[in-house]
């Protein structure tokens, strides 16, 4: 085995790019860097202040405005006197009426499902270790967490709506409802928390935990 | 010119899961699991070119019905309007929603030509072994796999429009085949851009100063 492996901690000190596969020390960071790879430029890690417990906050805002969001409408619509609004989960419903399973599904995973595992999984990771247990098979949970990840598309689900928003206006009166808010609260949300998220930071708590 | 200092060269890889520095074992389908999070450790992702090549050649065949049949079908007052990808962006146009249609435009026309065009170009160039500007390339790569998924933009929009304008004789949008082969053809690049190991740009310039 070669040296450097044999001083490695499972916190090591020692990375390596991941897309470019060059070995880096993580060395002494103050909060608020970000360390990036000296070759191909990729973010190696970014050290944040009080970054569980931000991340924390934010995931669990996160799934207050997506409960609001599931609840009211999306928009709704007005034509010749006729009136109609939808929900967050209407578009699957359809899908499925018109015989679409594929994208159904593809609708349902990537702007509900996934969006709202992943705040989930990040709550039911950090709040436990916030008050010193260990989360339930937490590797599995850090894990399906960045297997998620890249499926989740609530902020292009925004966009998408804003663009039907816009095609509509040209026959019809529409309006924005309070779901299409809490969506985009959702999303910044989201967005907050992941950016805040110190992954090394996570593996140190966790193994603090561990070890009592 | 000094080796670089790679996880390969000294017999770890890093996880994919956590970033973990793992050792293993040079046999190119060995398989570890990190001790950190338990996820599959590989020093590259087995067969990256092969699955990338399938991903990509499956995407490019259903671009074609996904351009070519409509996206959606809107019946009004009898009229029946059906939209493809590009003639939605021009119907935007035509509405003089222009900032609208340059969205539309490049998530789900410019994005995915150039998706397509930038992952062939890394996949041929490491298969040939050619060494220009592995940083750019790289950085292709990132950007590539950054921005693919915003061309869900129209399924989204498709999937509000269905739900949301079914007034009878009055208006009615339905989906369109076009639609299934565009979303296939979103998550096919995906997958490829997730298959493509960009470690293996890098893998050239090393095989050469070990010479």
């Amino acid at each position: 085995m070669p040296d450097i492996l044999r001083k490695l901690p499972e916190t090591g000190p020692y990375i390596a790019c991941p897309e470019c596969d060059l070995i880096h020390e993580r060395g002494r960071m103050r909060p608020g860097h970000v360390g990036v790879c000296r070759r191909c430029g990729a973010v190696l890690f970014k050290s944040q202040h009080n970054s569980l417990d931000r991340t924390l906050a934010l995931s669990l805002s996160g799934i207050v405005f997506f409960l609001l969001a599931s609840y009211f409408p999306l928009l709704s619509f007005r034509m010749e006197g006729a009136f109609r609004s939808n929900q967050l989960l209407d578009g699957t419903f359809e899908f499925v009426n018109e015989g679409y399973f594929f994208l159904a599904v593809v609708v349902l995973v990537s702007s509900v499902l996934a969006p709202f595992l992943v705040l989930v999984l990040v709550s039911s990771i950090l709040l436990p270790l916030k008050f010193g247990v260990l989360p339930f098979a937490v590797k599995s949970q850090v894990r399906i967490l960045e297997q998620i990840r890249p499926w989740a598309m609530a902020e292009i689900f925004l966009l998408g709506i804003l663009v039907a928003f816009v095609k509509l206006g040209d026959f019809a009166e529409v309006s924005v409802g309070v779901s299409f808010y809490s969506l985009a609260m959702m999303v910044v949300a989201t967005v907050l928390a992941f950016t805040t998220l110190d992954e090394h930071e996570l593996w140190s708590r966790i193994r603090e935990v561990e070890n009592g | 010119m000094t080796k670089p200092r790679t996880a390969r060269s000294i017999g770890a890889a890093s996880c994919k899961g956590c970033g973990l520095l793992v050792e293993v074992s040079d046999a190119p389908k060995a398989l570890h699991h990190c001790p950190r999070c338990h996820t599959a450790v590989y020093q590259r992702i087995p067969d990256s070119l092969a699955r990338t090549w399938a991903f990509l050649l499956a995407a490019m065949a259903l671009y074609i019905p996904a351009n070519l049949y409509p996206i959606l079908t809107l019946v009004s007052f009898g009229q029946k309007n059906s939209d493809t990808i590009i003639s939605g962006v021009f119907s935007l146009m035509g509405a003089g929603q222009w900032s609208i249609a340059l969205i539309v435009f490049v998530a789900s026309v410019l994005v995915p030509i150039v998706k397509i065009v930038v992952l062939l170009f890394l996949v041929l160039s490491v298969q040939l072994k050619i060494q220009w500007r592995p940083d750019v390339r790289t950085r292709m790569y990132r950007v590539t796999e950054l921005v693919g998924r915003w061309s869900m933009v129209d399924i989204f929009m498709i999937s509000i429009l269905i739900a949301l304008v079914k007034l009878q004789a009055l208006a009615n949008v339905d989906a369109g085949p076009g639609a299934a082969a565009f979303a296939a053809v979103v998550i096919l690049t995906m997958l490829a851009a997730m298959s493509f190991d960009p470690r293996l740009i890098w893998d050239v310039l090393e095989e050469e100063t070990n010479e």
